[in-house]
């Protein structure tokens, strides 16, 4: 099947395509058209309801990731009523959107076979997909959870609070002594509406929104949001602004995956490396700081461009600062593989068959670890990626240990990207005029945010507001992969399984 | 093991030496405390109030900022065309009282957080133990709150520990608006703390709700629940703001008020 069928409409990462060329099928055609795009390898980038014209009508959005043509289909179809029939039984990567639906928009995904809320919250519509009085708190966490029985089988809850510095979740093990039968994970506990106020936008807000749907992919969901607004307005951004959007969300990577690496070297309680990598860390956020003045990334990027540019002497100081984090980087990591005592811990814990990886959709350094070789740069590039082009790393194995060791090819990669940008950076302004935004139109904006793909869609209504705004972190795909690497592990390795997902509450939870 | 030692010896010594030296340099884009220069503000445009995205700016009587509400992005100072708002390099911002953090026009002085009484100082000086609960934030908070565990900051070395349990903990220190979603958690946290206990807001949202405000989905931040003792603004705050407003809580840095930040610093 061709992308130019006329189930789907075919386009690119950062283009705007007018509403109304989109088909509006039937279900069983946009069915179809799911269920063939993902037999042949593509991927469901997002799945989601949007209010129609119609009072208590929605429609169905998809957007397909082809990812070796390099572009992008979506289709839609129309739900009429309290329900609709579930892909899930047929392509398992759609099981969290089908649960998004139903919360959201109170349609039911019939023969779901775990339809269960995500956040938490009322519908945006009235009608609930649970039946549940109105006049009743939903509180979140308390749904079933599946239950295995057995005289000795025993259940472990942990959360929402945690143990240490880190986000409210709460995790449910089924388990038979120190074996994990199952692990149930339920979020919802950051949600705090982001998609319902991004709606009528772009105002004040907006960029702040994006830049907080998780905090330490600031610049990978604002360069995101950027992208819909300047597609939007058919604003063409400098060479220079696409090149240092490019060594900000790069300084993110380094970032997060040296923090990472780090941090699963202190849960198998090798403290040299956690040590070292937890500072190293840092080294990399003050670089970003050094960029526009804030650790994370605040500020850096705008609809037309960048607000901070480099100079000569600048550049020189983040080039000093690259060579010295990136020796005492490898130092640091380089000991994490030549210690028994680390990879005993790291090989063969948590494994994510690529099989297993595919059909779940995983992203990211998650779906690299399993042999995916899936990153946005390479298969939907856009902006300085479409010219300067990193190679993709994956490993095999699926394991603590690939996931760790994906993260030090690619703070390698990483490294060499950003010395070589800022060794030759386009001349020029750093942002340009952005005009208003184009009515009646969809755009997706894909970014490879260090977790994976970060995605935003967003469809203008007749005045040019945005009548719906959709923001798919990476980790919204990824969680169900942490839930399966830990059946038949022991509990005790839960914590540095986690860590080598490492995935976000508040970016899933919106 | 020599690998080890090798890398040790590599790796170096990296503690900063603040507060008795100085304090880590910042960056020269560092946006600190604000000032407003009402002399420059010619026609009283309210481009200002308009740009900010959370309200933190306002025009009535005076000119004021909110550094409750302040993400301190700078769209105030953006949208004015007569310069009248400056952020500075000045980093200490956290108080004790919710009205020390809003800044007026051509303000001389302002407080900064006072120490603990001396009761609680007695109790707590030495050795704080605080449980963090993240209440619905970005979770950037969360990650500079982690930065002051790691080598280059060493918290511990002020007594000062997050420990695993409420039970065990002195006092809360809260990230993130409090969504509805975490509102009976962190009740339930806060009950498991012994009494005498603080609570410590951290960030924009902790305080006011930040980015969030006026959601649905959330409680405006921790005083809509608890009483706070001590708040750190910033969206995030960097780690030197979040360790000053600390040591302040426990009278290991004494000057309380200061001439207002002079702006370009």
């Amino acid at each position: 099947m061709s992308l130019e069928s006329a189930q789907t409409t075919a386009f690119t990462n950062g283009r705007s395509i007018e509403l109304g060329a989109i088909p509006t099928l039937e279900f069983d055609g946009f069915e179809d058209a799911i269920l063939d795009a993902v037999a042949l390898g593509q991927r469901v980038a997002a799945l989601f309801a949007a209010p129609s014209a119609r009072p208590g009508g929605a429609l169905l959005y998809v957007v397909l990731a082809d990812d070796r043509e390099n572009r992008l289909g979506v289709t839609r179809t129309k739900i009429d009523g309290d329900s609709f029939p579930s892909l899930t039984p047929q392509c398992p990567q759609v099981h969290m959107f089908e649960r998004e639906i139903a919360e959201q928009f109170g349609s039911s995904p019939t023969g779901h076979p775990w339809l269960k809320p995500v956040r938490y919250h009322r519908s945006w519509t009235g009608r609930d997909a649970w039946q549940r009085p109105a006049h009743e708190a939903i509180l979140a966490g308390v749904t079933d959870f599946y239950r295995v029985g057995g005289d000795e089988v025993h259940e472990v809850a942990v959360g929402p609070v945690h143990a240490g510095v880190i986000e409210p979740g709460h995790f449910r093990f089924q388990c038979h002594g120190e074996q994990v039968f199952h692990l149930e994970i339920a979020l919802g506990y950051q949600h705090r509406g982001v998609e319902q106020a991004m709606a009528g936008g772009p105002h004040a807000r907006s960029i702040h929104y994006a830049e907080t749907v998780a905090g330490d992919t600031t610049i990978a969901h604002a360069t995101a949001y950027c992208q819909i607004v300047e597609a939007l307005a058919r604003c063409q951004k400098t060479a220079r602004a696409q090149t240092l959007r490019g060594v900000a969300l790069e300084l993110e990577r380094l970032a997060n995956h040296v923090g990472d690496l780090g941090a699963l070297a202190g849960d198998v309680g090798f403290l040299p490396t956690a040590s070292y990598c937890g500072r190293i860390r840092g080294d990399f956020l003050n670089m970003t700081a050094l960029l526009c003045g804030s650790r994370f990334g605040r500020g850096m990027v705008r609809p037309g461009g960048v607000v901070f540019d480099v100079d000569d002497a600048r550049v020189a100081e983040l080039l000093r600062r690259l060579d010295a984090a990136e020796r005492d980087t490898a130092v640091a990591v380089n000991l994490l593989w030549d210690t028994p005592s680390v990879m005993a811990r790291f090989e063969d814990i948590g494994p994510l068959p690529r099989q297993v990886a595919m059909d779940l959709g995983m992203v990211g350094p998650a779906a690299r670890a399993s042999g995916l070789a899936r990153d946005v740069r390479h298969d939907q590039p856009s902006g300085i990626f479409r010219f300067a082009h990193i190679p993709v790393s994956t490993y095999d194995a699926g394991d603590v240990f690939a996931r760790a060791y994906i993260r030090w090819l690619e703070i390698q990669q990483s490294t060499a990207f950003i010395r070589d940008q800022l060794s030759a950076i386009p001349a020029g302004e750093v942002r340009v005029p952005v005009g208003p935004v184009a009515p009646n139109k969809l755009v997706v904006a894909l970014n490879e945010g260090w977790r994976g793909e970060v995605c935003h869609v967003a469809i203008t209504d007749a005045e040019g507001r945005f009548g719906r705004y959709k923001i798919v972190d990476p980790s919204f795909h990824n969680w169900t992969g942490l839930a399966y690497a830990l059946r038949n592990q022991q509990i005790s390795d839960f914590p540095v399984c986690n860590k080598s997902f490492n995935l976000s509450y508040c970016g899933h939870d919106l | 093991m020599l690998r080890l030692i090798s890398a040790r010896r590599q790796q170096g010594h990296r503690t900063t030496t603040y507060p008795d030296g100085p304090a880590p340099p910042l960056p020269d884009r560092f946006r600190g405390r604000p000032t407003i220069d009402v002399a420059k503000c010619a026609d009283g445009c309210r481009e200002c109030v308009q740009a900010c995205p959370t309200g933190a700016v306002t025009l009535t009587d005076k000119m004021r900022i909110d550094l409750g509400k302040c993400l301190f992005c700078s769209d105030c100072a953006d949208a004015c065309r007569d310069h009248a708002i400056t952020y500075t390099n000045e980093y200490a911002l956290a108080a004790r009282r919710r009205e020390d953090l809003v800044i007026e026009q051509d303000e001389q002085v302002h407080d900064l957080a006072a120490a603990l009484d001396a009761k609680l100082l007695g109790l707590f000086g030495r050795s704080l133990k605080l449980r963090q609960v993240s209440a619905g934030g970005c979770n950037a908070c969360e990650a500079d709150v982690n930065v002051l565990g790691t080598v280059g900051w060493d918290l511990g070395r002020f007594g000062i520990q997050f420990v695993a349990s409420p039970r065990h903990a002195d006092g809360l220190l809260i990230t993130g608006p409090v969504t509805r979603n975490m509102e009976l958690a962190l009740k339930k946290t806060y009950e498991a703390t012994a009494a005498p206990k603080i609570v410590i807001a951290v960030g924009a949202c902790a305080i006011s709700g930040g980015p969030y405000i006026d959601h649905e989905q959330t409680c405006n931040g921790a005083e809509a629940l608890l009483p706070v003792d001590l708040y750190i603004p910033g969206c995030p705050p960097h780690p030197l703001t979040i360790l000053d407003g600390l040591l302040r809580l426990l009278g290991r840095i004494e000057d309380g008020s200061r001439p207002a930040a002079r702006s370009g610093a």
